[in-house]
């Protein structure tokens, strides 16, 4: 089974993944519990039969256990346009639009003149464009809409990506269409079919007989390639990505041992094929260290000779760029786990790279759901490490941009807290500032985010979309804060939600959580003490606080017994409900963060 | 390859494919024997077929298969 489960990782056997699709359904069934449901609607207009089965297993694996919805042959834009019962029961959270060049019903022939062609590009656009305004209106769904990938001829040669006739070209501007579309959309997201069948070799993609005889818009090999496209969006959207990288120096991060040989005389810069190679490969990690990965090292050296080797001039990565550097002669298993202590993760959103496959062994069988892709050559290392798609991007907030300062923040906040024998002096010497507020536009995307995220501090561990976050926060019957929190170090952003639901005048608290990154800062007080502030404006007199444990959430299993609730009832599985009287006077119980 | 060879090769395709170990196939083996062999599962069926025995269908071909018996003559002509 251990060879079936590496192929979700990333798909090298699509023959081994078709044929034993439904053993791996039952195994990942019983041996991935599935924390997280949804409603994913197929609408496609080719066949989508094993792009589903398929799509299935990679998103089990990553902890979502989807249901399906997949429209007759060919039949999406009358599902969508047309008010489908059906689909409408079904109520999806994503609606993926398959459609490929083979739907595009207006391409450009060689007598047109350059209006009819802009005619047709604006008349197939627009096809599109209703559609995706019409699933926003009827689902508030999330989309994902391919884009189009080249076709398998060219009817004018070289010159048909060039000219406004060719249907190359009408392809390149419909896409630009859509990229511009999804610049200025939340919720909606471009499946690159155009660059997966290009990575799979187009002429090999476009397997002409599984279309004419099945309607596949490629072959059948391809099938879990495409697949794996769409499920790095979902698992993206939902909070499923890695966080960052745990790496090794000596022969990973340049070339030879420091110890060694010298820094002097590491292959770093442009000298040689090889310190070209570890430079584009440094470069690689630093341009994914700005997207908000955040980069760390587990090395056996001495420290003093780790920070020699960064600090070599064509080093591009600087001391500066990690946050914890572990360079000793422990065990890199214990480094891993202390170094996912020290920023709040879990060890499963890290990722371990080391030239050395028996470093990667020992972290894999030592270190819980650690995750090791094998890396081979350093000419080797950026391919082998893209095509998981770790990180993939779905939404890049500001907060993203700016991790891995609050990340480097926390740590100088570490040390200071190490000079303060009382810590209230020392949550005194923060300075800290809160803004707890409504729900506002601008951080929708943030909130979202963060419900999908958070693990450990999370009451309810209940998830939301951007759109159903945005419902909420128009609704009468919810009272929604956010928590931002800023101190002399610097922001760290939005860190806490809440969601309660009004029924008479009772306040149910559906939704707490808090970042790990601002534990023990007295931030879920200042939270309380404003939750409590809104509820009595409107005559709310008691509150109802839910606790579902998690495997993850086990610190928060007193939160409402700190908070000052009563426990009224508790089943056998530990869920239980917490009940506050708001009193006539309330004191407010934090007393070191400044609250807007 | 012999014509037993390639009913056993063809066997445990099948058994891959429809997830079951009971199924054995003899030369008038049709999708109606068979639950799981839909018009969806065929082509995984066909894709498995040419991979077991490193060979390729053509369009024509795999539209005039009527059972497991021309199936496995396809095959054997196609190894010859």
């Amino acid at each position: 089974m251990d060879d079936y489960i590496k192929q979700l990782e990333y798909p090298t056997d699509a023959n081994l993944i078709l044929t034993k699709k439904n053993k791996i359904k039952k195994f990942l069934t019983e041996n991935y519990p599935a924390k997280i449901k949804k409603n994913i609607a197929v609408l496609g207009g080719s066949t989508t039969h094993d792009i589903v089965k398929v799509l299935e297993l990679f998103l089990l694996y990553n902890g979502i256990q989807a249901e399906f919805y997949e429209c007759e042959y060919n039949q999406y834009y009358e599902d969508i346009m047309y008010n489908n019962e059906a689909l409408k029961a079904f109520k999806p959270d994503i609606i993926w639009l398959h459609t490929t060049y083979r739907n595009i019903e207006n391409l450009p022939e060689i007598t047109d003149s350059k209006e009819t062609v802009n005619e047709k590009l604006e008349a197939e656009y627009n096809k599109y464009f209703s559609m995706w305004q019409k699933c926003f209106e009827d689902y508030k769904c999330t989309i994902i809409q391919n884009n189009f990938e080249q076709p398998f001829f060219r009817i004018m040669g070289n010159k048909d990506i060039s000219d406004y006739h060719g249907i190359m070209n009408f392809i390149s501007r419909l896409n630009m269409k859509f990229y511009d579309f999804a610049q200025n959309s939340a919720n909606f997201y471009i499946n690159d079919i155009n660059y997966t069948a290009s990575s799979y070799g187009l002429k090999e993609w476009h397997d002409l007989s599984a279309w004419y005889l099945y309607k596949y818009c490629c072959k059948m090999g391809a099938v879990p390639y495409l697949a794996f496209s769409v499920s790095r969006i979902i698992k993206s959207i939902y909070g499923k990505n890695k966080k960052g990288f745990v790496l090794d120096l000596d022969n990973t991060l340049w070339g030879g041992i420091v110890g060694d040989d010298g820094v002097e005389n590491l292959e770093l810069g442009t000298e040689t094929a090889a310190a070209q190679a570890y430079t584009e490969f440094q470069s690689y990690l630093k341009k994914l260290s700005s997207l908000g990965v955040i980069l760390n090292i587990n090395s056996k050296n001495d420290e003093k000779n780790a920070i020699a080797g960064l600090n070599h001039p064509d080093s591009l990565l600087k001391p500066d760029d990690f946050i914890s550097i572990k360079a000793n002669w422990n065990p890199k298993s214990q480094n891993m786990e202390e170094i996912a202590q020290e920023l709040s993760l879990g060890t499963d959103s890290l990722v371990f790279v080391d030239d050395n496959p028996a470093e990667r062994e020992i972290v894999r069988t030592q270190v819980k759901n650690a995750c090791v892709p094998d890396i081979s050559q350093v000419e080797q290392y950026i391919k082998e490490i893209d095509k998981y798609g770790y990180f993939e991007i779905t939404a890049l907030s500001k907060d993203d941009l700016a991790k891995n300062d609050m990340y480097k923040a926390n740590m100088e906040r570490v040390k200071l807290k190490q000079t303060f024998s009382n810590y209230n002096d020392y949550l005194l010497s923060l300075d800290m500032k809160a803004v707890i507020k409504p729900f506002e536009a601008i951080y929708m995307q943030r909130i979202a985010q963060l419900t999908n995220k958070s693990n450990q501090f999370n009451l309810t561990t209940k998830r939301y979309s951007q759109s159903e976050i945005e419902q909420i926060a128009q609704d009468k019957n919810y009272i929604t804060l956010y928590g931002k929190l800023t101190d002399k170090f610097g922001d760290n952003g939005v860190v806490s939600v809440v969601i309660g639901k009004i029924i008479n005048d009772e306040l149910h608290i559906e939704l707490w959580l808090m970042s790990c990154r601002v534990l023990k800062r007295d931030m879920e007080f200042a939270m309380m003490d404003e939750l409590i502030l809104q509820a009595k404006k409107l005559h709310i007199s008691k509150i109802f606080g839910y606790y579902y444990p998690t495997a993850k959430n086990a610190m928060v299993k007193d939160f409402y017994e700190i908070q000052g609730y009563t426990k009224i009832k508790e089943d056998d599985i530990g869920n239980s409900t917490w009940e506050y009287k708001i009193p006539q006077i309330y004191e407010n119980k934090n007393k070191v963060i400044n609250v807007n | 390859m012999n014509k037993e060879e390639v009913y056993s090769d063809l066997n445990e395709v099948f058994k891959d494919v429809f997830d079951d170990e009971t199924i054995t196939v003899n030369e008038n083996t049709t999708a109606d024997d068979i639950e799981m062999w839909d018009s969806f599962e065929h082509i995984n069926l066909i894709s498995a077929v040419e991979k077991k025995f490193a060979i390729k269908f053509n369009m024509k071909e795999i539209v005039e298969l009527h059972n497991v018996g021309e199936m496995a003559d396809l095959i054997l002509s196609k190894l010859a």
